[in-house]
């Protein structure tokens, strides 16, 4: 069974339809990338996966691990094992790194009747997570995203994916803003989070992040609907050609 | 650290929104409603007290007549008749005690469901408590370990018979009986409170800890309390509120004195969590409280740390006269309202004595339809010569419907005064709501979450022990405020 299904998905922000109709399967262990023009509504699939009050789906549905989603609040489908990592993360002044990290990991160890974690395990566990993505103990003191800097949010949205091992993770542009050392790191990261039932969708605008974190299909969309798919070779062709060069798209 | 946990579960266990509504079924005896001479010469003598307090009653009863009621704060307050209150409403069986083995079982059994263990083994180490019951303190812990450092911790009836001599001396000394309406009316009915005094150089081995509860129905609250810490001595103090639900309003009008003498250190802490009506404003506890500390002594310091979640109504200004020679004032302040509920709240800091320095932080939280208001005096006098004050004033606002509005009022005598004010509003976003649910967190914990980080400044200053509950607190006093 797949792990993500989209079937038919139309969605509307303010009354404008973005989406006009999605097809997606994504079946376990796979990585697909989602490459388009600004604008063509990559963010906004994001969101309406997840959930985002706003955005009203008008037709289709979602389907995680064979169950239909759309119905759900947003944090029931995160504690379901979804994880958005955002393309502009958000700053949460006064809320310090810890008791949101950990937070979210409790609430998601209570949906599954398991004990919450041992303060004590749980700053080893982040301490170690962050050092393999080059995130000081400093940076962990802080409030959430207040002052980090464009790279140093990406980052964080990935220790935040490694602690909470979602099943399906959307990853919005999250090689933005970081620099050549710091994609590398972060790729490795997310290398490592790859296993045989976690999938991913990695929504990039550049074939670079493809070459790290290498995708088993490529989907571009333009205009709200996905104009074309096919494996990693089509991320080439876009970074060669432009999407202008690419049949049926924008 | 046990008993924090045990505070917790009983504010989860109790059930309603408002943890505290319930009524204790319990037999009092209550004064008839009204407000005369006779009704005052009756609590005096309920008090036993001795001539000089009847006469000091008096005085301010006759005062209180002749004033009007204040209208000059942001809130709008329904007509109190002031003859429809009992103004006093003991428990039966709370004469005459001497230990804790004599308190009806029923109190102690109140006190439990609040949170507040009055058995000595339960409580909290290191804290003693006075318990005050409608009109009467019904039970002071620990006074023995606190006798044997010199330390006077009891209910100010007491010590209006036992150490009349520091009472007369004190009582009146820092908010004289006409400074307002409200303070005016609490001197001629005050029935009962905490009296505080730490001699000279003695640090207070215990957190000093009252806890007010109303229960009787149209009864009002009127406690005095009195601290006295000479020099060089310290002592640190708690007092926390709730009431049960009741459909009218309800009036507590408190006063609290403070005196700081020569490097003399009080740190004052409320945590008050008074009914704070229904989603329409109906019911719910007005809280008219004056406070105020008077650092007489050179570099003496006060410190006022509240946090304020409950009340239909708040009006409270704890202040500080800065007297002494490089003494210091404090106002740590968190203040959340939702619903229909109103305050209006703040901090004077009165400049008097050379190199005084004063601190403000306020936080106020506006959920629901409420209105949030900080009013400040920072007052710097011609005589206090490079006096500071620094204020920090930031509103956090959930919802649509709420108001912020901060007050300040700055007078400066002195050029050589330094007076900083900053000053903020922010919304709690959608988008900051939604990466929190993106989490797996729910809505109310990321409100709580959001919330408690903005006011962590002042949280941080509250006693250990009370930091976590006062944090519950500020959670359940927001639930249903967004969505
Ligand atoms: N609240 C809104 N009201 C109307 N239109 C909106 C709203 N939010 C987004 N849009 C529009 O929806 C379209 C898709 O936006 P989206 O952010 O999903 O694009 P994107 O593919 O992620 O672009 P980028 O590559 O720049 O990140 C855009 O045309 C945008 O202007
Ligand atoms: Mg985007």
């Amino acid at each position: 069974m797949s792990i993500l299904e989209i079937r038919g998905l139309k969605a509307s922000v303010d009354g404008n339809e973005i989406l006009h109709g999605i097809d997606l399967i994504v079946n376990p262990g796979e990585v697909h990338a989602i490459m388009g023009p600004n604008g063509s509504g990559k963010s906004t699939l994001s969101y309406v996966l997840s959930g985002r009050a706003g955005y009203e789906i008008t037709g289709g549905d979602i389907l995680l691990n064979g169950n239909s989603i759309i119905d759900m609040e947003a944090d029931v489908r995160a504690r379901l094992g979804l994880f958005l990592a955002f393309q502009y993360p958000v700053e949460l002044p006064g809320v310090s790194g810890m008791s949101f990290l950990r937070a979210a990991i409790n609430a998601r160890l209570r949906e599954e009747n398991q004990e919450e974690v041992d303060q004590l395990a749980f700053v080893k566990m982040v301490r170690a997570e962050a050092k393999k993505l080059g995130i000081s103990d400093e940076m962990l003191k802080r409030a959430v995203n207040v002052g980090f800097s464009g790279g140093e949010k990406k980052r964080y949205e990935i220790l935040q994916m490694a602690l909470l091992k979602p099943i399906m993770a959307i990853l919005d542009e999250t090689d933005s803003g970081l620099d050549v050392d710091a994609l590398k790191i972060v790729s490795e990261g997310v290398n490592l989070l790859r296993n045989p039932y976690r999938s991913m969708l990695v929504i990039t605008h550049y074939q670079r992040l493809l070459s790290h974190i290498i995708p088993d299909k490529v989907h571009i969309l333009s205009n709200g609907v996905i104009a074309k798919s096919g494996d990693k070779t089509l991320a080439l062709q876009v970074e060669e050609n432009g999407y202008s060069g690419i049949d049926d798209a924008a | 650290m046990v008993a924090t946990v045990e505070t917790i579960s009983a504010v989860e266990e109790a059930t309603g929104k408002y943890k505290y509504g319930f009524v204790t079924d319990i037999a009092s005896e209550k004064a008839p409603k009204g407000l005369n001479e006779d009704i005052i010469r009756f609590i005096s003598e309920k008090k036993s007290e001795p001539e000089w307090m009847l006469k000091w009653r008096l005085k301010a009863y006759r005062h209180w007549l002749k004033m009007p009621e204040p209208n000059w704060s942001k809130l709008s307050i329904e007509p109190i008749d002031y003859n429809d209150i009992h103004y006093y409403s003991a428990p039966k069986s709370a004469e005459k005690l001497n230990s804790i083995a004599d308190v009806d079982p029923e109190l102690i059994a109140t006190y439990e469901k609040l949170g507040i263990p009055l058995n000595e083994q339960k409580m909290l180490a290191g804290v003693a408590v006075d318990a005050v019951f409608d009109s009467v303190s019904v039970a002071t812990t620990f006074r023995e370990e606190l006798s044997k450092a010199g330390v006077i911790f009891c209910p100010i009836s007491e010590a209006i018979q036992k150490y009349p001599e520091l009472v007369k001396k004190y009582l009146g000394s820092v908010i004289p009986v006409a400074d307002n309406y409200f303070s005016a009316l609490n001197c001629a009915v005050f029935t009962d409170g905490s009296f505080v005094y730490v001699p000279k150089n003695v640090r207070c081995p215990l957190e000093l800890s009252t806890y007010f509860r109303i229960n009787e129905q149209n009864t009002g609250q009127f406690e005095r309390t009195l601290i006295i810490v000479e020099d060089g001595g310290y002592v640190s103090y708690l007092e926390g509120c709730t009431a049960p639900q009741r459909d009218e309003n309800q009036l507590h009008a408190a006063v609290v004195e403070l005196v700081a003498l020569t490097d003399a250190e009080i740190k004052y802490s409320t945590v008050q969590n008074w009914y704070p009506g229904d989603e329409n404003g109906k019911g719910g506890i007005y809280n008219f409280v004056t406070k105020r500390g008077s650092c007489r002594g050179d570099r003496s310091k006060i410190s006022w740390t509240q946090v304020e979640t409950g009340s239909a109504i708040t009006w409270k200004y704890p202040s500080c006269v800065l007297r002494g020679k490089n003494s210091v004032g404090e106002f740590y302040s968190v203040a959340v309202t939702n619903g229909a509920q109103q305050a209006d709240t703040g901090t004077k800091m009165i400049h008097l004595g050379e190199g005084s320095k004063s601190t403000i932080i306020s936080k106020g939280i506006s959920a629901g339809k409420s209105q949030n208001t900080y009013r400040g005096l920072v007052e710097i006098n011609r005589g206090a010569e490079s006096a500071r004050n620094f204020t920090q004033c930031d509103s956090l606002l959930v919802g649509q419907l709420c108001g912020a509005h901060t007050v300040p009022y700055i007078v400066s005598r002195n050029p050589s005064g330094k007076i900083e004010h900053e000053a903020t509003t922010s919304r709690i976003s959608e988008e900051q709501l939604f990466y929190c649910l993106q989490r797996g967190i729910s809505e109310e914990d990321a409100v709580s979450l959001i919330v408690n980080g903005f006011c962590k400044e002042v949280m941080k200053e509250l006693p250990m022990e009370f930091a976590v509950e006062a944090q519950k607190l500020i959670g359940i006093s927001l639930e249903g405020s967004v969505g």
